[in-house]
């Protein structure tokens, strides 16, 4: 289960660096189902299992000069204060509850990705796109 | 030309619009940081739409700058559910090491391949997994 589990780790950062999407989609249900962790245990451990591919990520993103520092930054502390909100939600929620709403959050992220894939987008969406989410006429007139 | 009153009057416009960009990037990160530890991921699916639409960032700054981000999000999670004693180490390492290496030949990949095909496969997988965390 242990070298299944490492396997999986492997095709799911392969898979997020494929489509753009983070691990924690693949890695929760992969220590819910492989390793028989608990939906909270799962969600906690796939936080910190990230981190690495993240900052790998982010390293690359930055050579590129994609990385807007004082913006992450900013975006990052906010992020904190809403962090406890998260987990003492998660917490308080039954574990039925919030494996099945996980459930619905992975039907979400697999229909955005049809359409990204139907409307032949490139796996970074162009600039292009910024104009579209302002509306169809926005910048086009 | 005039040079000098243009000059002050962007400097005026980019001193409010940065402030107006700090309420608003905190904003995302609130809201980032809740469905982050909600559900155990990273939250880039909210960040970088996020970025895009409120911010104006372009797709890839919006995905540069998002990754970053994750990096205190995620580790802020982490904390906060280590203090409450449900984190596992050992699982942790055991699947985030492998993926570091695999993201990398992921990103190399999506170079080479066209990933129409290999996305909407992706989709179905995904959708079959909820299924299974469904029953």
């Amino acid at each position: 289960m242990e070298i299944l589990a490492a396997l999986l780790g492997l095709l799911g950062g392969i898979l997020a660096g494929l489509f753009g999407v983070g691990g924690g989609i693949l890695f929760v249900p992969t220590l819910v189902l492989v390793l028989g962790l608990t939906q909270v245990h799962a969600e906690a451990t796939s936080l910190l299992a990230i981190l690495p591919a993240v900052v790998a990520g982010a390293w690359r993103q930055q050579r590129y000069g994609n990385v807007d520092w004082r913006a992450a930054l900013i975006v990052g502390l906010g992020s904190i204060a809403g962090v406890e909100g998260g987990v003492e939600l998660a917490k308080a929620l039954s574990e039925d509850v919030l494996r099945r709403l996980f459930a619905v959050f992975m039907f979400v992220v697999a229909a955005s990705l049809a359409w990204r894939a139907f409307r032949a987008q490139p796996a970074y969406p162009s600039d292009d796109d910024s104009d579209r989410s302002r509306g169809p006429s926005f910048r086009r007139v | 030309m005039k040079r000098p009153s243009r000059q002050s009057r962007l400097g005026l416009l980019n001193g409010v619009a940065s402030d107006a960009s700090v309420v608003r990037l905190l904003g995302i990160g609130l809201v980032a940081g809740v469905f982050s530890a909600l559900f155990g991921v990273g939250g880039g699916i909210i960040i970088v739409p996020l970025l895009v639409a409120v911010v104006g960032f372009d797709g890839r700054r919006a995905t540069g700058t998002s990754l970053a981000a994750i990096g205190i999000t995620a580790g802020a999670g982490a904390v906060a559910y280590g203090l409450h004693g449900d984190l596992k180490i050992g699982s942790a390492a055991l699947i985030g090491l492998p993926a570091a290496l695999g993201a990398v030949a992921g990103v190399t990949l999506q170079q080479r391949l066209q990933t129409r095909t290999l996305t909407i496969g992706f989709s179905l997988f995904l959708t079959a997994v909820g299924i299974r965390l469904l029953v």
